[in-house]
């Protein structure tokens, strides 16, 4: 205490600089938020801008490859030209359509897996629990391409999973698993499962036992207590996972370019190899803007249901 | 209700298994003394010995951990403050969208996020002439920006579960703004800047797609070497590669967490000591 009232004095004097005293009075909350508020509004916010203004130009065979239009007509002649290639082309709208089908279904296989595993933990005690949690956020610090990279071997022709199998008995010849939808499913759940378990976590854990006991105590089936407590009030939890999960695998690129096929390509790869493969500026800029736009429901979702979450804190 | 613990634990044991098996293959295969990567053919630890002699692999390692180094400071700096921002400048005006442009980093995915840094690049070359070309520098300019969403995020909610009653105390008592950042707010968010500096540093090391958008030929980082070479298929030097990174991250973030733990609970003791010093 008295250390304190020591430090103030000392500080109080030394407050002779006109910038010292502007620091002290507002300066300094200016500082804090100004500097990270600059940085994303150049290196966030603005780049959109650019995207867009690029989705509108024209490809050119020039460095940069566009042109930026100048007149309403070239304006409207580039719109058609770029998003058109996204409507008629089959490549862009089935690329859409199979990553948003893949992002779900892998989506709830990581909810199913995902919610017993995050209630698991939340119901263990002491250091149990904080071994669990480790070995969930572990995972989540080492090398995301590597642990694809995993599955390489297990997945192949005369991968571990395979060379089991066969030996086992159960299968007389190889499966084909790399090079499908199945792989990249696989891949998927295995990446993005603890970012569903985490924020399922933390809702899990602040739930009050109080409310189920309540219901167990007035004669509800530990079936029913689930289904007309716990699972309600995880919503927030359910969500804020899903979003997490469903939002970037629906962009991804590594794991359907490492493990899928290349018949029917996600939209991420799609994007990623308009730009260096066919350097087609303007359309790949289109191709990122409509993915942006599919994803704005669910981002919107995301952030209030995170908003919500911190509300309750 | 038995039945259910059975359920959970089954869910647990399959969940764990599905998250470590495949690593802990892939670590085994590294030792591996045949070239084939599904037949075992002995121990030896012939791969790590080849991957030390590899010019190429080294070079990007380094580039990798330099670019790793220089954006998780930085980032941890500007998070850091970003997240004091949220957490205790109150309301102010534009509140909402830099919430906004906190959170959306964390999910925004990877592509749209390369290409929109990409053509930002460009734009600024264009016009003002900087940055001049593509590179280290570009990739990790990158870096920073969705590290620090990271870091804010973790620091924002440090400082939510933390009451700021203390801080509340010393201004109270006559202590500057500055000083009770300095003296009172820093100390308690030291643990959440290292764990921020830490999964920046991972995830800068980690990223593929960002880094093939922003950087420029000439300079290939550690992931982009990698993915090169594994989508050739599986190769007993790339298992080393891979059981040695993760093998040290793991044992950086464990030794870490324990000492952030001992830390805290060192922390905790004195803050006894001294209230049982002033009753």
């Amino acid at each position: 205490m008295s250390e304190l009232a020591g430090k103030s004095v000392s500080s109080s004097a030394t407050q002779r600089s006109g910038f010292q005293r502007w620091l002290n009075r507002n300066g300094w909350r200016k500082i804090v938020a100004g500097i990270p508020y600059f940085w994303l509004l150049l290196f966030f916010l603005a780049p959109f801008f650019i995207v867009m203004v690029i989705a509108v130009s024209e490809a050119a065979y020039s460095i940069p490859p566009f042109k930026i239009p100048f007149s309403w007509e070239a304006l409207q002649a580039n719109i058609a030209t770029n998003f058109g290639y996204l409507i008629n082309d089959s490549l862009y709208y089935t690329g859409y359509l199979n990553s948003l089908k893949i992002a779900a279904i892998s989506t709830v296989f990581c909810l199913l897996l995902g919610y017993p595993m995050a209630y698991g933990i939340a119901r263990s005690s002491g250091a149990t629990r904080n071994i669990l949690l480790l070995l969930v956020i572990l995972p989540f610090w080492t090398s995301f391409l590597l642990r694809i990279y995993a599955w390489i071997g297990l997945l192949g022709t005369n991968g571990t999973i395979n060379n089991v199998l066969l030996a086992i008995g159960i299968i007389d010849e190889p499966l084909q698993m790399m090079n499908t939808d199945f792989a990249v499913y696989i891949g998927i759940v295995y990446s993005y499962l603890p970012f569903m378990i985490l924020p399922l976590y933390a809702n899990l854990e602040r739930l009050d036992n109080t409310l189920t006991e309540a219901a167990m105590d007035l004669g509800s089936t530990p079936a029913r207590t689930f289904l007309d407590v716990t699972l309600p009030l995880s919503v927030p939890g359910i969500v804020a996972g899903s979003m997490l999960v469903f939002i970037p695998a629906t962009g991804e690129y590594v794991i359907p370019v490492l493990l899928g096929t290349g018949s029917s390509p996600m939209i991420g790869r799609v994007l990623f190899d308009e730009f260096f493969l066919n350097t087609d500026w303007p359309v790949a800029s289109a191709v990122a803007i409509v993915l942006l736009l599919l994803l704005v429901v669910p981002i919107m979702m995301f952030n209030h249901y995170q908003a919500r979450a911190e509300g309750v804190e | 209700m038995q039945n259910r613990s059975v359920f959970l634990l089954s869910t647990l044991c399959f969940g764990f298994a599905f998250l470590y098996v495949p690593i802990l293959i892939m670590m085994a295969y590294s030792f591996n003394s045949s070239r084939l990567v599904t037949v075992w053919g002995g121990f030896s630890t012939q791969w790590y010995g080849k991957l030390l002699e590899n010019d190429q692999v080294i070079d990007a390692a380094l580039l990798s951990l330099k670019i790793a180094v220089v954006s998780a400071s930085f980032a941890t700096i500007l998070g850091t403050f970003a997240g004091l921002t949220l957490a205790r400048l109150g309301r102010f005006k534009g509140r909402t969208l830099f919430s906004g442009m906190i959170s959306a980093p964390l999910i925004m995915p990877d592509v749209i996020t390369g290409l929109s840094l990409l053509l930002l690049f460009v734009s600024l070359e264009t016009l003002i002439g900087w940055p001049s070309g593509r590179g280290a520098t570009t990739v990790t300019l990158a870096h920073i920006t969705f590290s620090m969403a990271y870091v804010a995020v973790i620091i924002q909610s440090r400082l939510t579960s933390m009451d700021n009653s203390v801080e509340e105390a010393a201004m109270d008592l006559g202590s500057t703004p500055l000083r009770v950042m300095w003296d009172i707010t820093l100390p308690i968010i030291a643990p959440a800047m290292v764990s921020g500096w830490l999964l920046s540093f991972t995830l800068s090391l980690d990223d593929l797609v960002i880094a093939s958008f922003t950087n420029g030929p000439g300079s290939t980082t550690l992931p982009m070497l990698i993915f090169s070479k594994v989508k050739l298929g599986v190769t007993p030097d790339i298992n080393a590669l891979a059981t040695l990174i993760v093998g040290v991250v793991t044992l950086g973030v464990v030794v870490a967490g324990f000492l952030m733990f001992r830390a805290e609970k060192q922390r905790d003791r004195d803050v006894q000591v001294a209230i049982a010093a002033n009753e």
